[in-house]
């Protein structure tokens, strides 16, 4: 229910299919150019960037993960699915799950959060609070109309779900490492790569499960 | 319109962008399209005093100016159709350009003529390409606005007969779907998809024409919120920002090639240089 993955693959492929017809005046001369591989890109991009601030270049290296995303988006039939399964088993293995066992916070500190698009850019300062910019992606409470449509709707989330054990468990895991369960999710890994620290994602949580959150009146 | 636009009209015009994009904000769940169409009124009521037009005429002064060394002017610059002919040249770059073996989008291309014909630094030239918020317009955002200007109308035709030109639309289309960073982000993250958005903000389908060809002709842009012209290259450098990717060099190949493969891809659309945005 939480894939981001929004059509299926048929339609994407009429939709492959009606780009390569309508851009047809160049395909001719475009099947002369050599397909580059993903390592020449890969220098290309090292050549092309310099750090920044906090934004230093080796953020051009890729991890397995996004090589794997990358390379399926422009290749015949996408990403294999044993590839896929591995990907996603490693992801979830490796979710932390909060130590205490506690997993909802202050949903009104998870709200903030949701609002905040701050961090990790070259003009953000170094070790800053960086937000968890939910809306740009997606519809939480709906007192907020200027939401993103990248992601599902949010709204109502924890009504409709209960807030079981596995739920809260399933959420937090997607929240932590969005590729447990769908390995090339656009969504950031805000556990796994430390966006947001464990105070944080309680918060986040709570915005989401809690009844008193205005996500779920 | 001839007249100069100070810091306190640019703070009229965001002003009036943002009460009509406020207004509207609260209006319905259907904010998307209905603050698209308040924007597209107020680019309307605008259209006849764009004030790129100003930052035009600063261009033709530099472009028309002797400096550098050699004290020349680039009067005599090869931008792809012969020495000093500008019209409808833009729309068909990048191109190859067998002087300097490479595939140059015009921004690279000025650069190369400052270097070329007037005998200036590169490093002196590229330094601060962008201007900060309040400053005057960098000497390439002017130049950049007056070389567009010559192609406003134009149909886009960006060459693909050379195989340089071939290669960099090709590595173009693999850096758009490059994902890395803390984010996993890459360009498709965001331009891949149709009726996506962020916040309220419409978010073009740069892997189809029609979008890739609105994308394509609508900069360089006079963005209304910064009070200055931003060109292509911007628009790829604060992209990048936007990923959490390190900072994008201007002219480097990857920006090359990425608007390469977005012009390819907007073959037929119209320039619309200079356009308005928020």
């Amino acid at each position: 229910m939480l894939s981001t993955i929004k059509y299926p693959v048929s339609l994407l492929l009429v939709t492959m299919l009606g780009v390569s017809l309508a851009g047809c005046a160049n395909t001719e001369n475009q099947s002369a150019a050599a397909e580059p591989s993903n390592e020449e890109i890969h220098q290309l991009l090292l050549a092309s960037f310099k750090t920044k601030g906090q934004a230093k270049l080796e953020r051009v290296n890729q991890t397995e993960l996004q090589k794997a995303c990358s390379v399926a988006e422009t290749a015949a039939g996408g990403l294999p699915d044993a590839k896929r399964t591995e990907l996603q088993n490693a992801a979830l293995a490796a979710v932390k799950y909060p130590a205490d066992g506690k997993y909802l916070g202050d949903w009104k500190a998870g709200e903030k959060l949701a609002q905040s698009g701050k961090g990790f850019q070259f003009n953000d300062k170094e070790g800053s609070t960086a937000g968890g910019n939910c809306y740009a992606c997606h519809q939480l409470a709906p007192q907020e109309l200027a939401y993103g449509n990248i992601g599902p709707s949010l709204y109502q989330y924890g009504k409709l779900r209960g807030n079981s054990e596995e739920i809260m468990k399933y959420t937090w895991a997607k929240i932590w490492n969005s590729h447990a369960y769908n390995a090339c999710s656009n969504m950031p890994r805000f556990g796994a790569e430390g966006i947001l620290t464990e105070t944080q994602l309680k918060d986040v949580m709570a915005l989401l499960m809690s009844p008193e959150s205005p996500v779920n009146k | 319109m001839r007249h100069t636009v100070n810091a306190a009209t640019r703070r009229v015009f965001a002003i009036l962008l943002g009460t009509a994009a406020s207004a509207l904000f609260t209006m319905n769940a259907f904010a998307q399209k209905t603050t698209e169409q308040g924007i597209q009124e107020y680019r309307d009521m605008l259209a006849d005093g764009n004030p790129a037009e100003l930052i035009e005429l600063r261009g033709e002064d530099l472009w028309t100016k002797p400096q550098g060394p050699k004290n020349a002017s680039l009067e005599q610059c090869d931008v792809g159709m012969g020495p000093g002919k500008l019209e409808g040249a833009v729309a068909q770059m990048p191109r190859f350009f067998s002087d300097a073996g490479k595939v140059m989008d015009i921004e690279t291309r000025l650069v190369h003529c400052m270097v070329t014909l007037q005998g200036r630094d590169v490093a002196e030239i590229t330094k601060k390409p962008f201007s900060s918020d309040g400053e005057k317009p960098s000497e390439l955002e002017s130049l950049v606005a007056y070389v567009y200007a010559a192609s406003r109308g134009a149909t886009i035709k960006v060459p693909q007969s050379h195989p340089e030109e071939r290669a960099a639309r090709a590595r173009g289309e693999k850096i758009f779907f490059y994902r890395a960073g803390p984010y996993d982000f890459s360009c498709a993250s965001c331009h891949a998809t149709d009726d996506q958005r962020i916040r309220l903000q419409g978010l073009p389908n740069l892997t189809k024409p029609e979008p890739a060809q609105a994308a394509f002709g609508a900069w360089p842009a006079y963005r209304v919120s910064q009070g200055a012209v931003r060109s292509m290259q911007w628009r790829m450098y604060d992209c990048f920002r936007q990923q959490r990717f390190p900072e994008l060099k201007y002219g480097s190949q990857a920006s090359i090639d990425l608007i390469t493969y977005l012009g390819v891809k907007a073959e037929g659309g119209t320039m619309q240089a200079t356009s308005l945005k928020r």
